[in-house]
């Protein structure tokens, strides 16, 4: 955490850059943390469409998914949960270490 | 050429509203306020002005509009009055929260319960903690002249905070007066062009506003609001130098009305520092000495100012339209005695409660009024610090 900052430094009227909350870290939150078996995916994308995070990585230059942010991932379980792939999904959750 | 028009307190603040030509208009009506956004609503519709007018479902919305509109970037403003006012409270503190200069008449009215539409000061005493600066007039002319400085004052760099502008309901909302109309592009000139530092329509540099803060960060967003309002002291002063230079009409942070040596003085905020005045001028032809301030800024308080110019009374009496029911006085008796105890000889301060719900207040009131405190200065001896004057026991 940076050191906090005094009254007079502060930008005037508590108005800040937008999307500094990728700076806060809230993956230490985790219990459950998501894995995924890249064999069993079919690149549907549903775990990017769904994950209230966007804690699912993907790779802009060719939109597939390439894994989780675990820096930002809680460990919700909604990947995991929508993941349509059968008999096997493509993302479990397993206890975090 | 000054032009010189008859117009109520309404019309003049529409008017001035009409020659500021705001990015945003959101009210809704309330008497005695409603006039002003309904005369400012004809302006939009005869293409006077390039406002964007919003009518909204309430005085709740109407301020949430208008800080939408100032955090995009525009220059926003707003009118209401009482339990509209009341509706606003919840945003009032939101708006000095974000330094957002929004510039709002407000139409002094009692607060229910009775239900009542005329004058007191009830409503925005109660929102004199919000971080707003409030400035009082006198009459039509001043609430003209009170809502244009005001803008200049509000949107200063250093103060960015929002302000309201007071006139007393139906006494000076209704009264019709001569007043004196500065020319449009003039006042164009004077106010300049507003810009908004980190506007939120500004897609190429995203900003977040109201963000939360917890216990780390939030005291240190609120701390500059007490050092903005202290500073707004001084820019109020220069403004209202600047606009007698400008326009030959100058105001401070209050009137001195033949204070030098009086021993008993009162002070006053609104309409009735015109009644007191004509009290003051017959007293003093009979050799009384006698003198009045007329205060015109109540938020930032001008405590050491007030304190100079004062300390030569005996007997200061504080003139509030409305009770705090504190138990001791209303809003500006506590801070009038709060502001005179560093004196080393400090006068008799006493409290008049008076023109509750609109009740007159006569000028043999204030003459008897004066004559008490003249008596307190003579013998020094308070009898009753809180009076309620003009109540029928």
């Amino acid at each position: 955490m940076a050191e906090l900052k005094g009254w007079r430094e502060l930008p005037e009227g508590d108005i800040l850059p937008a999307g500094t909350a990728k700076e806060f870290e809230t993956g230490d939150w985790r219990i459950l943390r998501p894995v995924w078996h890249e064999g069993k995916c079919t690149q549907c994308l549903q775990c990017w469409f769904h994950c209230p995070d966007s804690a699912i990585t993907v790779d802009p230059s060719t939109s597939k998914m390439t894994g989780f942010d675990y820096k930002h991932c809680k460990g919700c379980g909604i990947c995991a949960k929508i993941c349509p792939t059968k008999p096997d999904k493509a993302i479990t959750m397993e206890k975090e270490r | 050429m000054a032009k010189i028009e008859a117009k109520t307190g309404n019309e003049a603040m529409a008017e001035a509203m009409r020659q500021i030509n705001p990015d945003v208009v959101a009210a809704y009506p309330i008497t005695p306020a409603t006039e002003i956004a309904q005369i400012f609503a004809s302006f939009v519709a005869d293409g006077l002005v390039d406002t964007e007018f919003v009518a909204v479902e309430s005085e709740h919305s109407a301020m949430s509009a208008t800080i939408g509109a100032a955090v995009a970037g525009g220059r926003a403003m707003t009118a209401t009055s009482s339990q509209g006012l009341a509706l606003m409270y919840e945003m009032l503190p939101i708006a000095s929260g974000l330094r957002l200069p929004i510039v709002m008449p407000e139409v002094n009215r009692a607060l229910s319960a009775p239900i009542n539409i005329h004058c007191d000061h009830s409503d925005t005493m109660a929102a004199r903690d919000f971080g707003w600066i409030h400035i009082f007039s006198e009459n039509s002319q001043e609430a003209y002249d009170n809502v244009i400085q005001a803008i200049k004052i509000a949107e200063d760099k250093n103060i960015r905070l929002p302000a309201m502008v007071t006139t007393d309901g139906f006494i000076i909302s209704h009264c019709m007066e001569k007043i004196e109309l500065i020319d449009d592009k003039a006042v164009k000139e004077y106010i300049g062009s507003y810009k908004c530092d980190h506007p939120l329509l500004d897609i190429d540099h995203p900003v977040t506003v109201g963000a939360i803060d917890l216990q780390d960060y939030y005291f240190e967003h609120k701390r500059p609001i007490a050092e903005a309002i202290k500073a707004a002291k001084d820019v109020i002063i220069e403004v209202g130098k600047d606009f007698g230079k400008r326009f030959g009409r100058s105001y401070g942070l209050f009137e001195e009305y033949k204070i030098d040596g009086a021993e008993a003085v009162i002070i006053a905020l609104g309409s009735t520092c015109g009644t007191a005045k004509a009290v003051v001028d017959g007293m003093r032809d009979s050799g009384k000495k006698v003198g009045l301030l007329k205060l015109r800024v109540f938020r930032p308080f001008p405590y050491q100012e007030l304190s100079i110019a004062l300390s030569r009374a005996k007997c200061v009496a504080v003139l509030d339209r409305c009770d705090s029911y504190s138990s001791t006085g209303g809003p500006l008796f506590v801070e009038v005695r709060s502001a005179l105890y560093d004196l080393k000889e400090k006068p008799a301060v006493i409290d008049y409660i008076y023109g509750l719900g609109g009740r007159d207040i006569k000028m043999e009131e204030i003459e008897k009024i004066f004559l008490e405190s003249l008596s307190v200065a003579k013998s020094g001896k308070v009898v009753d610090l809180v009076n309620y004057t003009g109540v029928r026991e």
